[in-house]
């Protein structure tokens, strides 16, 4: 077993910690001050390939595995939490569903504009009442001869307004409960489209999450992602994924949050010495690194188990994420938390970049599934069917 | 078109620090990097790829370990790479390590020499010209800009002065320096990564140079290091707040004091 990362993906881990230092840190206050979508990172992105991480050369990607793309996630996320979910949402949510259970006529259609940045993609499941309890889709798509009329409402959609695809998750048949759900994919062009109120968050502030509206929205009979009444286990086996991005996302957090206060005890005096030399520092200081250590080989196990199941279909991941969210989401929050205490007034303050990783950090408890369902999803793979 | 691009790996830090005994730099612990400079200059090459379609090799001396800036330059879309590494050219002074690259040089076909104006943990600034003095062609020297006009096959060179800049133009083969200052090198693409160590780093020994052992290494370098030292901190000035009368008085007095009028 070799917990180092190989000499390709250290590369990689270099040039997404230059890029995310040089091109991503510089804005993320900025972004967050004014709940600005990063059209710029994204365009900076794009054409490096950071979009396509892990998909074949054969459909425009980079050719890279999800443990790069998960060490892309948090190298981001380590100096904007934004960024990082822009990207999350769009390679684990929409682009990772079409290239596991599209046809391929769809994969080619869609994954190398998504790939090459060129298309933005989203996902939705969640619904006003259908959030943890994903099964109660309202959300509905009927056929119309050769095409599907889909009409609802989604809700707290990542990239919602920005992304040129979608992923969406509807009722096709309510008498089959979650076998009457179905999976399909939608142009942003579409007529009877649209995107409704755009959230007003905590944190994550340049992520847009916004409503998805569906009036009529004809799409053709061919846009539906994998066969009829697939949808629930679609979204699901979806989600596994994006909880290793959403992990990978919490992990960045805690690291930068870290690093930040490294820097600032280092230099920060009272009681005429820094205060990284009172044993108070010191050993809290240490007892979160050696959790987001430990967190860190949990997302990249999960990272390497997503690989496993690429190569091999049979190879199941689910708890391996959920174990990897749960785990870095809490380690996130409690790091960030006490970050901001190792910087007192300051830290409470937003010229330290410490309050918005706390308030960052706390959507990772929540989306994609809260530590609750993480929970649930451990449980029972640890219990199985209980008598 | 045909682009050599020479690139150096050094020690990613601007606090340097000599070993005492050896007087030689301290590697160990500080991560290496490609030279900013060379960076620069593998960008102007690439931008004459995108532009032209010219085929770039980048070259580097040194130990085994700087393998890993030609996999950097193959990852930013370099097409070739040459490592020339080899216990006999241990302990190169500028003057043996510009007769070792240019004995490679000669070996290879290019229109267009780019190396980097100097690197950071040298910061000599020699290497590069003397490959040129070496193959016998032309130089220029602190680049800021490189355009090429392939009617014509002229290039036109912006070249970097202490008080502007001179424009340059020519045709045929030369040697130029860049700066890092002058362009924004280009990070490295995932796919180039993932891609990157699968190409092949040809490696070349002293044996290919056609060079005599005492034109090599330590024995073909008439450079000896006497010392070295990190320069120790002056005392900080004195600043005297008078008017400009005083100021006189004050100056014209101190530099009596020290003899020096």
């Amino acid at each position: 077993m070799d917990f180092n990362l190989n000499k390709t993906q250290e590369l990689f881990r270099q040039m997404i910690r230059e890029f995310a230092e040089k091109e991503v840190k510089p804005l993320a206050a900025e972004i967050d001050e004014q709940e600005r979508f990063p059209q710029e990172t994204v365009d900076k992105m794009a054409p490096l390939g950071i979009f396509g991480i892990p998909v074949p050369k054969k459909y425009g990607g980079a050719g890279g595995d999800n443990l790069m793309y998960s060490i892309a996630v948090e190298e981001l996320s380590r100096c904007c939490a934004t960024t990082g979910v822009v990207v999350s949402a769009h390679t684990s949510l929409c682009m990772s569903p079409i290239l596991q259970f599209g046809t391929e006529e769809q994969k080619m259609k869609y994954v190398p504009k998504l790939a090459s940045g060129q298309w933005i993609g989203a996902f939705g499941l969640t619904e006003p009442n259908a959030g943890t309890d994903a099964a109660g889709q309202q959300t509905t798509a009927v056929l119309d001869g050769d095409e599907w009329v889909i009409n609802g409402n989604k809700i707290f959609i990542t990239n919602a307004g920005h992304a040129d695809v979608y992923i969406v998750i509807a009722m096709t048949d309510k008498s089959l409960g979650t076998k009457g759900i179905s999976a399909f994919i939608v142009e942003a062009t579409t007529p009877g489209f649209s995107v409704g109120k755009k959230e007003l968050k905590m944190g994550i502030r340049g992520s847009a999450t916004a409503e998805l509206i569906f009036t009529n929205v004809r799409i053709p009979k061919e846009n539906l992602l994998g066969k009829v009444g697939e949808g629930f286990k679609i979204a699901m086996m979806t989600l596994d994924g994006g909880r290793i991005g959403i992990a990978s996302q919490a992990l960045g957090i805690a690291q930068g949050a870290l690093d930040e206060t490294v820097k600032y005890t280092k230099e920060r005096k009272q009681f005429g010495k820094a205060i990284a030399k009172f044993q108070n520092t010191q050993f809290q200081m240490a007892d979160l690194k050696t959790k987001i250590e430990a967190a860190r080989l949990l997302v990249r196990s999960a990272a390497c188990k997503e690989d496993e199941h690429v190569a091999n279909p049979k190879v199941n991941f689910s708890a391996d994420a959920a174990m990897a969210k749960l785990y870095a989401a809490e380690v996130a929050m409690e790091v960030t938390t006490k970050c901001v205490q190792f910087h007192g007034g300051y830290g409470y303050t937003r010229e330290y970049p410490v309050e918005r990783m706390m308030r960052d950090a706390k959507i990772t408890e929540i989306y994609e599934g809260t530590s609750e369902v993480q929970r649930m999803v451990i449980a029972g793979k640890l219990f199985g069917k209980i008598k | 078109m045909k682009i050599l691009v020479c690139i150096k790996q050094v020690p990613d830090t601007t606090e340097i620090k000599i070993d005492p005994v050896t007087k030689t730099l301290v590697r160990e612990g500080v991560p290496a990097i490609m030279n900013p400079d060379d960076k620069g200059g593998l960008e102007f090459a690439l931008q004459l790829k995108d532009k032209f379609g010219a085929e770039v090799t980048v070259i580097t001396m040194g130990i085994p370990a700087a393998e890993v800036i030609l996999r950097e330059a193959f990852a930013m879309g370099a097409d070739r790479a040459i490592l020339l590494t080899d216990r006999k050219l241990g302990g190169a002074d500028t003057l043996a390590t510009s007769k070792q690259i240019a004995a490679v040089a000669r070996q290879l076909e290019w229109d267009l020499i780019i190396a980097g104006r100097q690197a950071i943990d040298g910061d000599t600034a020699q290497v590069g010209p003397e490959i040129s003095e070496h193959l016998g062609i032309p130089q220029i020297t602190y680049v800021a800009g490189l355009e090429f006009d392939p009617d014509t096959q002229t290039y036109t060179v912006t070249k970097e002065n202490e008080d502007g800049y001179q424009v340059l133009q020519f045709q045929g083969k030369a040697l130029l320096t860049c700066l890092a200052s002058a362009v924004k090198p280009r990070y490295m693409s995932v796919g180039g990564i993932v891609d990157a160590y699968g190409k092949e780093v040809e490696v070349w020994g002293a044996d290919r140079l056609g060079l005599a052992d005492e034109e090599m290494g330590l024995k073909g370098s008439p450079t000896k290091v006497v010392r070295s030292f990190t320069k120790e901190l002056k005392a900080p000035g004195v600043i005297h707040e008078v008017d400009p009368e005083a100021a006189v008085e004050l100056i014209v007095a101190k530099l009596k004091e020290k003899h020096i009028i």
